[in-house]
């Protein structure tokens, strides 16, 4: 807040009306909902509901289905954050070095951060199909019968590939910028006394990048877990039977396909928890953020 | 004449395998990058039973008007009454229409937060804060339900507004407005300048390029949604290109004839086109304001 305020008393209440009656209405109202009901049995048919206390909790735990998918939205999220975040450092560091077509390099890298989801999820589709796809023809040419939407690890194959290749903009931008953040005589004074590119790089530059790295991996993984939802829907093509599925396309599945409203309000209230946790990390982080310059 | 080329050393006209190196990888990056949406391109020019025949093509063929043409002016969809350009008329009324009220929205809230005293300030930004806890993807099946209950189904206000309801914004202009310096606000007040006054003749002009690149940010954001406009949209009338996207998949997944694989991509195509087009003029904003915001 501003030292010198304004002193109004209707006018700030009135400022955030708007905004605190859409939150109130559109986000307490169905968080709370979820809440509730993941204490509840309901009735697929509609009939009314049951209190069950933690029941659909400790369904949720003992299930061996619930148990893999969360393990495949583990790997799913480490292998999308660490090969995402790898690339863009590597793209990043490089168009901050060369003197020519820097310009052109980063239009080039970022531009795909406005390609939605779904949409690079339906260009997936095409490129791994079995009877059109190019990238199949290319592992048949190396002699693999590679088959999406039918064996369990292909599918999973190109979920990460597509989400991978949607988030490298963001990363990139994001390490660019940090890496022209850092000021020319830090930079002359690294080049005096490491003339290796590959020891200065791990010794000065990537120390300096570390709070920049930090938060770009909150996002990553904030991205892998809830923003991935169209890429897997459209890789699956709807039908997520015997694929892989992360734990966000699963509350979607048995909330709307298997009627199952009190499990799948457990499950929400568990990412919600997962949410909680990383938010938390990410502010300890940020109160020890190291400012170099 | 003295040697003025060893003053700068760039100019130097000096092979260098490192530079080489580093090139290379920028250009496989780049193609990486490009290629996927290049080979949408070539093959939205063919013809269906030709790709379904020989696969996805590297070159253009002759079917670029037709498939293009269909995916836009063919009345497509169960009812047969959707056309791709009432899909991309929604879009942009979905992309502006949650930009624009995200941003008078938040400005207004984030002015209210940083320059006033008042009792509810702190719980206010809490209240704001909190909702960053619980993405739409999490809490779908109860906000689904509660936008059913008051009717909000199939509507315009039913797509755009409940997106609305997250911090985001609020708390990008929040920053912002605390960067302001304190002695403009000083000023305006021994002028005489009351707070609204003060709101649109001076923050709003000092804003004007926080809000161009929280425009582009948010007109990418509504534009690509999909999973609410699935949910809430089942009238094809009210369908967004990338709604339109889930339609065509389902169809694709069938599959019972050969697939309209050239006007599927042209789609796709139509459907990334406006945000790119936006992210690339503005670029410059547009990295300032993802750059700053997400701090």
């Amino acid at each position: 807040m501003k030292r010198a305020g304004f002193a109004n008393y209707w006018l700030p209440i009135l400022l955030l009306l708007p905004q605190l009656t859409i939150i109130a209405v559109f986000f307490y109202w169905p968080a709370f909902n979820a809440v509730q009901s993941s204490f509840y049995l309901q009735d697929p048919f509609g009939f009314g509901s049951q209190f069950v206390g933690f029941e659909n909790y400790a369904d949720l735990f003992a299930s061996k289905e619930y148990a893999k998918v969360a393990r495949f939205t583990l790997l799913f999220t480490l292998l999308v954050t660490a090969t995402s975040l790898a690339t863009a450092l590597l793209l990043a560091v490089k168009a901050d070095k060369v003197l020519r077509g820097a310009r052109t390099y980063k239009t080039l890298l970022m531009w795909v951060y406005a390609v939605a989801p779904p949409v690079a999820g339906l260009m997936g589709v095409m490129l791994f199909d079995q009877n059109i796809g190019s990238v199949t023809d290319l592992f048949a040419w190396f002699g693999y019968d590679y088959r999406l939407g039918v064996n369990y690890w292909d599918t999973a194959f190109a979920m990460i590939i597509v989400s991978v290749w949607i988030q490298i903009p963001v990363n990139f931008i994001f390490f660019l910028s940090g890496l022209q953040s850092i000021p020319q005589h830090v930079r002359e004074a690294a080049m005096i006394d490491n003339p290796s590119g590959f020891g200065r790089f791990w010794q000065i530059t990537f120390p300096l990048l570390a709070p920049t790295a930090f938060f770009l991996l909150i996002i990553n993984i904030t991205y892998a877990l809830f923003d991935t939802f169209g890429i897997i829907d459209t890789l699956v093509k709807n039908n997520p039977a015997s694929n892989p599925m992360t734990l966000v396309y699963k509350v979607f599945v048995d909330g709307f396909r298997g009627n199952d409203m009190g499990g799948s309000s457990a499950q929400s209230v568990v990412l919600m928890v997962l949410v909680l946790a990383l938010t938390i990390f990410q502010f300890r982080l940020l109160e020890r953020r190291i400012h170099y310059t | 004449m003295t040697d003025t080329t060893s003053t700068t050393p760039r100019a130097k006209k000096r092979f260098r395998w490192s530079a080489v190196f580093d090139h290379s990888i920028l250009i496989l990056g780049s193609l990486f990058m490009l290629l996927p949406v290049f080979l949408a391109l070539t093959t939205s020019s063919h013809d269906n039973v030709e790709i379904q025949r020989e696969g996805l093509k590297f070159w253009f063929g002759s079917d670029i008007d037709e498939n293009f043409g269909n995916a836009m002016f063919e009345k497509g969809g169960f009812t047969k009454t959707v056309t791709g350009m009432t899909m991309l008329m929604n879009s942009f009324i979905l992309g502006i229409g949650f930009a624009i009220g995200k941003i008078i929205l938040s400005m207004m809230a984030a002015y209210a937060i940083v320059y006033f005293r008042f009792r509810f300030a702190t719980f206010a930004f809490w209240m704001i804060f909190t909702t960053i806890l619980l993405p739409l993807e999490v809490r779908i099946l109860p906000s689904y339900e509660v936008i059913q209950s008051i009717g909000l189904t199939n509507s315009y206000t039913g797509l755009i507004v409940p997106l609305l309801a997250s911090a985001t914004g609020t708390f990008f202009f929040r920053q912002f407005f605390l960067s302001v310096p304190e002695e403009l606000v000083e000023a305006a007040r021994i002028d005489g300048a009351g707070p609204v006054k003060f709101f649109i003749d001076i923050l709003v002009p000092l804003s004007q390029t926080m809000i161009a690149a929280i425009f582009i940010i948010m007109f990418v954001y509504g534009w690509n949604q999909y999973l609410w406009p699935t949910l809430i949209t089942t009238d094809e009338g009210l369908f967004t290109l990338v709604r339109g996207i889930r339609q065509i998949i389902q169809a694709y997944a069938e599959g019972s004839e050969i697939p309209e694989y050239g006007q599927a991509m042209a789609l796709a195509l139509i459907a990334m086109l406006p945000p790119v087009a936006i992210v690339i003029f503005f670029q410059s904003w547009f990295v300032k304001g993802l750059v700053e915001s997400d701090k």
